[in-house]
């Protein structure tokens, strides 16, 4: 069984200056069964250098274990810089929506995402997808945790 | 106020702290067992350099490697696409087995932490820790009260079963509780942020790295100069990226080392709040100490029997309380009752005395007697009943009577002060004798001398019944009847008789049950009590109450058998004008009685392997023969008995002589005292002192039982036997080591 959990966010971090369109893009990341507990998830976007641009959405309440989402406290991350919600258990499905800045597609920006699992494996980057318009629609699969990940325009 | 913090918390919690127990528990073994499969290096053998270097070599795409507290090593990997985690070797990194953390650990702990209910079941779960902390620190001050203070807090613990097992439990369990519950409310704090645990603090990611080629980790200063025993975690730079640091978490701090320079770029050392929550987890987990994991297990291990007890405790309490129906108003009462109870049974007696005098047209107030008024102002006279709670001092609803006297102002009535104990306790009575004492002196006149009633004797307080009736002028009768406990049917299966040569009758006699249903042992056994079946449970030592027809008191006897014997077998000398031994002698076999068995635990051969010295006269000698019959252990039983003829009332004479040969019985010795060489077991006990010095300097125990006179001889004599060794009966009873059942 899958769960959804959906989070719209007004992304005023993704806001470029000189942006005046947005369009709304959901974010779908589906979950490996890997049996233990809930996954804490940093879902966030940088540019192609690799720098922090903003965080879409945080799973996971407890700020002791968001050093396990290390590539993305290292660029930067912070719990204030998006939505939050709890952590999301194996199998299930976390789907976002979110409004992006027309500027971000096709230039190169990427989203990320870091999970952790207490008791398992940090995965920082588990899953790299370029934020293209071809791309959207097409599932990418993680390293660990992540069974894939689809953004849709 | 104790007592009810204690219980009401028990009873709101009882369920949720004995679950959190439970899973605390089975948690408690996971460390041992983790350490179990572990052999460490010794420390200062191995860096962490080398041991990055050999996981390297095998793991050519190692992630992370972290050390648990129990010292077993997991390295996080990948194999091509396939993430893996390998528990390997400590020395050479060879993979042992896959690391899959247990579903069953996983859901115990969850269970344990949050009851399955995410933030809000970790909430309860803190809210049962902190309950935990408050039963153990209020049970502890109880026991302390109850054993007569702290230096006595170890002491043997006297009581019903349930409540010795409840108090036993706790004494042992009480230091691992406080720090398992203590530290559990601890990280419930930290975990909703109330405390700080110092645990995301990290250090200040490094803005530039040198970006050189990387060095072989081998040489990397940093992580040569750490010991292998010292870490926690080790996180590899990606391969690909040279901009990438390691980043080492030790036991003291955490930090980024440069894979191209081999030096630390940044360190935080662990601040004060996380060493603290560092240290409590530790604590409370085991993890990294599994000894005492198993330690604080056994101890949390008990709380649902603790539960259980005590909920039967405070069950049996309350059962107790009666309620007073048409108590008089305080100041239009004729007659004040003032009450000092700890267990209630007290108070059974103050309503029986208030039901006889309201039935002869008095006004009687009854009220606790920490309810003192400051004066009564239409009373004529005062009841107080009170019994006396360990050492000597108030019971808990007399608590505050003394402070409450001093302040009356109120003009001297008769008084009648009776103490309620147990002739066992050292300090019997001792709380009633303080309070008629401290009514005379301000100056208050006896309605009757001051009255003692031993183990709720209805006799007794019949007795003392009259004393009143004498004293009011007016018939007052009092049939005290406790609340009885469901009775059984028994049926007399054989009788043997004694004594009758010398006009005093006695007989042993044995009854089985009247539904014909043979005792089982185990768990068929319980089933059987459960539903009524066959003989309750009882054991040498132990009192039958026996409702003679035509009366509703109670009368008690001592029990010869225990119920694996498959009978219950009583002692009984017919009584001048005795109702219940009239009739109990005049019983024929297939006869049945209506009895309930009542525990009297503080009466029986302590635990261990000590000789015990029985003594005994008369139908005394039906426990000691049960105790001896019990003897499975073959511990040394010494054996003093009285009777008046050998060839007449020698009770038990032919099975004696079966125990003796069968070393049940160690010594058998016999005073008799209607034949020539007239002697009482007195006279033995000081012909025999250096024997039985012998034997006390090796901690035997001594049992009395037997007719008043009799045991305040023995008791006498003993005194005598005792003296040179600095000892007496008394001394020896308020140890415990002289236990005795007079009537």
């Amino acid at each position: 069984m899958k769960t959804e959990l959906s989070a719209a966010i007004i992304a005023a971090a993704l806001a470029l200056p000189a942006m005046a369109e947005a369009r709304q893009i959901t974010i779908t990341t589906d979950l490996q069964s890997y049996g233990g507990r809930g996954a804490y998830l940093a879902v966030y976007v940088t540019d192609a250098a690799g720098a922090y641009q903003g965080t879409l959405y945080l799973a996971g309440h407890k700020s002791r274990y968001f050093r396990h989402l290390s590539d993305w406290t290292r660029a930067g991350g912070s719990a204030m810089d998006g939505a939050t919600g709890a952590s999301v258990g194996p199998g299930r499905t976390l789907t976002i929506s979110v409004d992006l800045a027309d500027a971000l597609i096709d230039a190169g920006y990427e989203i990320h995402v870091d999970v952790a699992v207490e008791d398992m494996r940090d995965s920082p980057s588990d899953v790299v997808v370029p934020l293209t318009t071809v791309g959207a629609g097409t599932p990418v699969a993680g390293r660990s945790f992540v069974q894939s990940l689809r953004y849709d325009m | 106020m104790l007592r009810r913090l204690h219980s009401f918390s028990g009873l709101i919690a009882g369920l949720l702290v004995a679950l959190i127990a439970l899973t605390g528990a089975i948690l408690s073994v996971d460390p041992a067992l983790e350490r179990a499969g572990v052999s460490d290096p010794a420390a200062g053998s191995m860096t962490v350099a080398d041991f990055a270097a050999v996981v390297q070599t095998r793991f050519p795409e190692a992630e992370r490697v972290v050390r648990k507290a129990s010292g077993q090593m997991v390295v996080y990997s990948f194999d091509g696409d396939l993430p893996r985690a390998d528990i390997v070797d400590p020395v050479t990194a060879e993979p042992v087995a896959d690391y899959v953390p247990s579903d069953f650990t996983r859901w115990v702990t969850d269970l344990h932490r949050s009851f399955l209910l995410g933030e809000m079941g970790r909430a309860v779960s803190g809210v049962g820790a902190a309950i935990m902390v408050l039963m153990t620190v209020s049970g502890a001050m109880m026991v302390a009260a109850r054993m007569g203070g702290w230096r006595a807090f170890l002491g043997r613990v006297r009581g019903t079963r349930r409540q010795r097992w409840h108090v036993q439990l706790a004494r042992f369990a009480v230091a691992g509780l406080l720090l398992s519950a203590a530290t559990g409310a601890y990280m419930s704090l930290t975990s909703f942020g109330f405390v700080p645990d110092g645990m995301d603090a990290e250090p200040e990611f490094p803005l530039t790295v040198d970006g050189g080629t990387p060095m072989s980790v081998t040489d990397i200063a940093a992580l040569q100069t750490v010991d292998l025993t010292e870490l926690r975690e080790l996180s590899f730079p990606y391969a690909t990226d040279p901009t990438d640091v390691y980043t080492l978490t030790t036991a003291t701090g955490m930090g980024y080392i440069d894979q191209a320079t081999g030096e630390t770029l940044s360190w935080l050392d662990n601040g004060t709040a996380r060493q603290i929550y560092e240290f409590v987890f530790m604590l409370h987990t085991g993890q990294g100490l599994w000894w005492l994991a198993l330690i604080l297990g056994a101890g949390v291990a008990t709380v649902p029997v603790l539960a259980v007890t005590g909920t039967l405790v405070w069950w049996a309490r309350r059962r107790g309380t009666p309620r007073i129906a048409g108590n008089g108003g305080a100041q239009v009462a004729d007659t004040v009752i003032l009450v000092g109870s700890e267990g209630n049974s007290t108070w059974g007696f103050a309503r029986t005395l208030h039901q006889e005098l309201t039935a002869r047209g008095h006004v009687v107030h009854v009220a606790a007697m920490n309810q003192l008024a400051a004066s009564y102002k239409r009373a004529r006279r005062v009841f107080v009943m009170t019994a006396t709670y360990g050492d000597g001092t108030a019971p808990a609803s007399a608590k505050h009577f003394m402070a409450r006297m001093e302040a009356m102002v109120m003009e001297p009535v008769p008084v009648s002060v009776v103490g309620f104990g147990d002739r066992q306790f050292p300090k019997f009575c001792k709380f009633a004798e303080d309070v008629a004492e401290a009514f005379g002196a301000k100056g208050w006149p006896l309605l009757v001398p001051f009255g003692t009633i031993d183990r709720q004797s209805a006799q007794e307080f019949a007795r003392w019944g009259e004393g009143i009736s004498a004293a009011l002028g007016e018939p007052v009768v009092l049939a005290h009847v406790p609340v009885l406990p469901q009775t059984v049917t028994l049926r007399l299966a054989e009788r043997e008789d004694y004594g009758a040569e010398l006009q005093s009758p006695a007989a042993v006699l044995r009854f089985v049950a009247a539904d014909g249903v043979e005792p089982a042992s185990g768990l068929r056994g319980v089933w059987q009590r459960m539903r009524g079946q066959g003989l309750p449970a009882f054991a040498p030592g132990d009192l039958v109450g026996i409702l003679p027809e035509g009366s509703t008191v109670p009368r008690f006897y001592s029990l010869a058998s225990g119920r694996k014997d498959g009978m219950l077998e009583i002692c009984v000398r017919k009584q001048p004008g005795g109702l219940c031994s009239g009739a109990l002698m005049a019983m024929q076999c297939g006869e049945t009685i209506e009895c309930f068995v009542q525990p009297n635990p503080t009466f029986r051969p302590a635990h261990g392997h000590g000789p015990v010295i029985l003594i005994g006269a008369g139908t005394g000698i039906g426990p000691l023969a049960g105790f001896i019959r019990h003897n499975d252990g073959r511990r040394q039983m010494h054996l003093y008995f009285g009777a008046r003829d050998p060839q007449s009332d020698f009770l038990y004479q032919p099975q004696l002589l079966g125990l003796l040969a069968d070393n049940r019985l160690t010594r058998l010795t016999t005073a008799f005292s209607r034949v020539a060489s007239r002697a009482y077991v007195q006279d033995r006990l000081r012909e025999d002192q250096v024997h039985l010095r012998d034997l006390i300097a090796k901690g035997a125990q001594i049992i009395v039982c037997g007719g008043r006179d009799m045991g305040h001889g023995v008791a006498l004599a003993l005194d005598d036997v005792l003296a040179p060794m600095g000892l007496s009966a008394g001394k020896l009873r308020a140890g415990g080591r002289y236990v005795e059942d007079v009537y």
